[in-house]
């Protein structure tokens, strides 16, 4: 068909597009449903179950029907509502749920099958066999009632989250929402307007009402002019808001780039989190149908939505249309089309005393009760006077009534509270404070009454926070009375559409209420009312008063379901933002990184941290290779191995080693400055928790390190009993973790090396024994800090240097260790060292394990209390006999697995014969076999003895033999030489 | 959320770490008699009223500080906030 006359469409501007491949033209302010109706196309889509041929119902983002794919490649997006789309020039649309296509679709037989698809059909139906369901049921289910698909590709564009604070966030920008908003203005106050439409004015720009004797829309323009003037407004267009969270924060979307070919150098989406000392909640009222036989044919819309096409699109379906309503604003689509030149073939009012507002047919104290035409409206069935008749029309706007749109004022539990005189819900009591709904959302439907309620709740919201605001003076509209008839659904015998997008009828909900499923949540889970992505913006209250008339109740006794977040559908890719990929979360870089990437380190993440897992050298074609030299390297020779990541807290002030004291198992006041202890610490319920040591720099001076992945935690811990447990005490904590860089230098040259980088500072075993500490200079004046600590049993030591050294000191140590064979050695190295050393690591202390376990158990003192002491002393922790041992293959050729259980030889493999488990496990080039470390029942009194390893994953075992967990250098004199 | 920072002001919830009942402030003697008894409660036992709720939250995206925030756990009204350290130490004074 040609536009209509008028509408806020650019006729200059013609736009091309694609609807399942066919090329079509629209205008610059078309969506892509009007562009669709412009090209006379009213078939847009498949309904959910049956496969129903659908039309557009609605002109906003409550749209069930137009369901439609849009774009190709990576960038497809299913399930866009083309209510919504705004047209851009080379869009590509296409239905979806059909096939082969959406004018013949061979699972439209499901429409035939109706009588056994009714509500709850598949929790009866496919019951048997019972493994059935999982793998043919379902997947079939769900291929025949679909929605769009995925591209199955990543998502190729960029989206940003963002901060905004304000004084007043007024949602939605009709005249409710421009009022509040130039209150607000005017008196100064940080304003954010936001509005998912592309174009500010809401229903006014969908009426032809004049404001003070002009069109709309130049009221609009002006109050535009004004807001942009300010730099305390701010106008967001495209943009929803979802959802209201606590102490005042919203969510919002805003579409930055989906209305363009291309998104060029922006990104497609924006999450805003919006924090607002007030909200003034201003979206409008959303129009219901009535339900009846046949109700779901193309054509067959809202009447309000069809004056919305036809005002601001200049579109109208048919040219020949009909209006069946329960209320006074049906009459004023009759009146708007009429004006237009649309031919109205009836206006049906369901009302005895309704009166027609213009030369049209008025079919007073009628239904309509059913419907025509395959693939489009053709006819209704009207039924008045007792007598029934068929009236042609290609299109029917149907109005069951406006109900305000108490969404976001129905977050955070709020209850909606039902009004008999419009018979819809309004706003109650009981939702998020500080938001305060106005306009229609209140129930306020005329024009004038919504400017009215827009500036004074905004007066009234600025007032709770301080801000005097004078009331604006508002352009005269027009003050017409709303009166309907509760009339919500056609009684028949055919089905007719509640639900539209889930194919939810009324036969349905009267089958819920035979068989018991009345609440109103027990309704909608069954019938699955209300659970499509439109979340029944346009069935919900129709569905409750079809329920409620059944039981015999009232609406507002059978109560709605609880509203919540997102209003509208949100896409995943803007929750996650930018945070993809290796976004996903902070990278952290040890000093010796880039040093060591150059070196073709391979790198392992360790939480957060990237480390050195090895550093291949050409020829070596497998990890093991890479890794057995470097952990041979530092036995016999020297190896570098960077250490930063380990947690490092400093502990300052004159009750510090009192504090550690307290924090660690052991003894650590009497440690005397200048030395360092291994330290344990506990949890408060007695289990082992962490280890590390501790460093007297100073009598009021200690640095105590932690495990890589606790070190956030146990600063939390320490900083816990700092404050909240023992706040006398005179102490501070830093985390020095990211200021120093700290390498460790093992192997029996160690000392030689060292003894070429430090200013005269004497190494030698007298004068700097095992476990000393020192504050130093290196390299002609550098500080550093050395402690003369092993981890891998050899002689060793950790120089530590601010971390922006860290770079050079590698290089120099590797540079002056040349002649020595330095070697660098990464994690995986580090980790064999260790088990043969027989140091417990994040294996051994899981949270499960005890310090008696450990071996520790003499460490914790009893003269003193700590944190854990008083628990790891009970019953069943006390009593646990495990101990940690070594374990050897009696094959050398054998292997160690982590995990495995132990057993007594000759014992069945059962839960009741379990004797312990392997908790890590390596190949020693040391021992020339795999080896590993675990708790082994009295294992300290079973040294020598041959156990079994079982590993019933893969369903092998191994003969052990149980070792001291000390495979290298049990007597430590190597480290001590 | 908002979290009433009694040193800076209103600070995002998303900077802090959630711990839980304040009650973990008392931790028992120790030296008394029944100390594993206690010690037992003290670790294992929480209250979770729905309502008025006085619990723990670590600024660690912010300035360390350990605050007792009295917060209802129905509305997520937050009432006040205290530094812990303040808390415990008043209580230390009062012998409780």
């Amino acid at each position: 068909m040609t536009r209509l006359s008028g509408g806020l469409i650019d006729r200059s501007q013609a736009l091309s597009f694609t609807f399942d491949g066919k090329r079509y033209e629209g205008l610059s302010g078309d969506t892509l449903a009007s562009a669709l109706l412009a090209n006379d196309v009213r078939l847009m889509g498949r309904s959910f179950k049956y496969h129903r041929p659908r039309g557009v119902l609605s002109a906003g983002s409550e749209e069930p029907n137009a369901l439609v794919e849009l774009r190709s490649g990576a960038w497809q997006e299913p399930n866009t509502r083309a209510t919504v789309v705004e047209l851009f020039d080379g869009l590509e649309a296409r239905s979806q749920n059909r096939w082969p296509s959406l004018g013949f679709d061979a699972l439209a037989v499901n429409d035939l099958l109706a009588p056994f698809l009714t509500a709850g059909f598949y929790y009866k139906t496919f019951m048997w066999p019972k493994g059935f369901w999982e793998k043919l049921y379902e997947p079939a289910i769900r291929k025949a009632a679909g929605l769009g698909s995925l591209s199955m590709q990543p998502d190729p564009d960029a989206y940003d989250r963002g901060y905004l604070h304000c004084d007043l966030l007024v949602i939605g920008g009709g005249g409710a929402g421009l009022a509040a908003a130039l209150t607000a203005a005017r008196s100064g106050a940080r304003v954010i307007l936001a509005d998912e439409d592309f174009r500010l004015g809401g229903r006014l720009l969908r009426e032809t009402d004049t404001l003070d004797e002009v069109h709309a829309s130049e009221w609009i323009s002006a109050m535009e002019a004004e807001f942009e003037s300010l730099p305390s407004v701010r106008i967001m267009r495209r943009t929803t808001v979802f959802g209201v969270y606590d102490h005042g924060i919203y969510g919002a979307v805003e579409q930055v780039s989906d209305h363009l070919p291309q998104p060029g150098d922006q990104v497609r989406q924006t999450l805003w989190r919006i924090t607002a000392k007030r909200a003034v909640l201003a979206a409008g009222a959303i129009e219901r149908p009535i339900a009846f036989a046949d109700n779901d044919r193309p054509g067959i819309m809202l009447a309000g939505a069809m004056r919305s096409y036809a005002n601001r699109w200049a579109v109208c379906p048919s040219e020949t249309v009909a209006v069946f309503t329960n209320n006074d604003d049906g009459h004023r689509t009759a009146r708007d089309l009429a004006a237009k030149g649309i031919q109205i073939a009836a206006v049906i009012d369901v009302r005895p005393e309704a009166k027609a507002r213009g030369d049209y047919r008025l079919i007073a104290e009628g239904m309509v009760t059913g419907s025509r035409g395959r693939l489009g409206l053709t006819a209704i069935e009207v039924q008045a006077d007792g007598k029934s008749e068929w009236i042609n029309c290609g299109a029917l706007g149907v109005s069951g009534g406006w109900n305000p749109n108490v969404h976001l004022a129905s977050h955070h539990r709020g209850r909606p509270i039902w009004s008999d005189d419009l018979q819809a819900f309004l706003p109650g009591e009981g939702g998020p404070s500080g938001l305060l709904p106005a306009g229609a959302t209140t129930g306020c439907f005329s024009t004038a009454a919504a400017l009215r309620s827009g500036a004074e709740t905004a007066r009234r919201a600025l007032q709770e926070i301080g801000v005097a605001a004078r009331l604006p003076e508002l352009p005269r509209a027009e003050e017409e009375g709303y009166k309907i008839a509760p009339i919500f659904h056609v009684q028949g015998r055919r089905r007719a559409w509640v639900d539209f997008q889930n194919d939810v009828t009324v036969k349905d909900i009267k089958l819920a209420h035979t068989e018991n499923m009345r609440p109103v949540e027990h309704l909608k889970r069954y019938t699955t009312l209300g659970m499509a992505t439109d979340q029944g913006k346009t069935a919900n209250v129709t569905g409750l008063a079809v329920m409620a008339e059944l039981t015999g109740r009232t609406i507002p006794e059978t109560g709605t379901t609880i509203f919540r977040p997102p209003y509208a559908p949100v896409a995943l890719s803007v929750l996650g933002g930018g945070d993809t990929g290796p976004h996903f979360r902070p990278r952290r870089l040890t000093p010796t990184h880039y040093w060591a990437e150059a070196r073709g380190a391979v790198f392992v993440e360790a939480g957060q941290w990237m480390r050195a897992q090895y550093f291949p050298l050409a020829g070596e074609t497998h990890w093991r290779q890479s890794v057995d030299r470097e952990a041979m390297a530092a036995r016999s020779g020297l190896g570098l191995c960077d250490v930063t990541t380990l947690g490092k807290i400093d502990v300052q002030g004159p009750h510090a080693g009192e504090f550690l004291n307290r924090l660690y198992s052991n003894m650590m006041a009497t440690l005397k400055v200048g030395r360092i202890r291994y330290g344990l610490m506990l949890r408060e319920d007695g289990f082992a928790y962490d280890d590390g040591t501790c460093a007297r720099l100073a009598e009021d001076h200690y640095v105590v390190t932690t495990t890589t992945a606790n070190a956030g935690l146990v600063f939390r811990n320490m900083e816990f009993a700092r404050q909240c447990l023992w706040p006398e005490l005179d102490v501070q904590l830093i985390s020095t973790t990211d200021a120093w860089a700290q390498i460790a230098v093992a192997g029996p040259k160690s000392r030689a090396l060292l003894a070429r980088i430090v200013d005269g500072f004497d190494l030698s075993n007298e004068a700097f024994p095992f476990m000393a500490c020192a504050a130093l200079t290196v390299s002609g004046g550098l500080r550093a800090r050395l402690f003369r600590i092993s981890f891998s049993g050899e002689l060793a030591y950790e120089i530590a240097v601010a971390a922006r050294y860290g770079h050079a000191l590698m290089e120099r140590l590797m540079e002056l260790g040349a002649d020595l064979g330095a070697t660098p050695y990464g994690t995986e190295a580090l980790g064999v060292l260790r088990i043969e050393k027989g140091h417990a690591a994040g294996a051994e202390l899981n949270g499960q394990t005890t310090a008696n376990m450990l071996g520790f158990g003499s460490m914790v003192s009893q003269k003193k209390d700590s944190i854990g002491a008083v628990m790891s002393r009970r019953e069943g922790l006390a009593s646990d006999r495990h101990r940690l041992v070594g374990l050897q293959p009696v094959d050398p050729a054998g292997k160690v697995v982590s995990g495995s259980h132990l057993f007594a030889e000759d014992a069945p493999h059962s839960f009741d014969t379990d004797q312990g488990w392997i908790t890590s496990a390596c190949y020693s080039p040391h021992q020339g076999s795999m080896i590993g470390l675990g708790f082994l029942d009295k294992g300290d009194e079973r040294l020598g003895e041959v156990i079994v390893a079982a590993n019933p994953l893969e369903g092998e075992s191994a003969r052990l033999r149980v070792v001291p967990a000390h495979f290298v250098d049990p007597e430590g004199v190597r480290l001590r030489e | 959320m908002l979290m009433p920072h009694p040193l800076l002001g209103l600070r995002d919830a998303r900077e802090f770490s959630y711990l839980g009942d304040a009650r973990l402030l008392d931790r028992p003697d120790p030296n008394a008699p029944d100390a594993e008894a206690a010690f037992c409660d003290y670790v294992f036992l929480r209250d979770n009223p729905a309502g008025v709720h006085r619990e723990l939250w670590f600024h660690e995206q912010g300035d360390r500080s350990w605050l007792v925030v009295t917060r209802d756990t129905v509305t997520h009204e937050v009432l006040g906030a205290e530094l812990a350290r303040d808390v415990a130490l008043a209580r230390k004074g009062s012998g409780a």
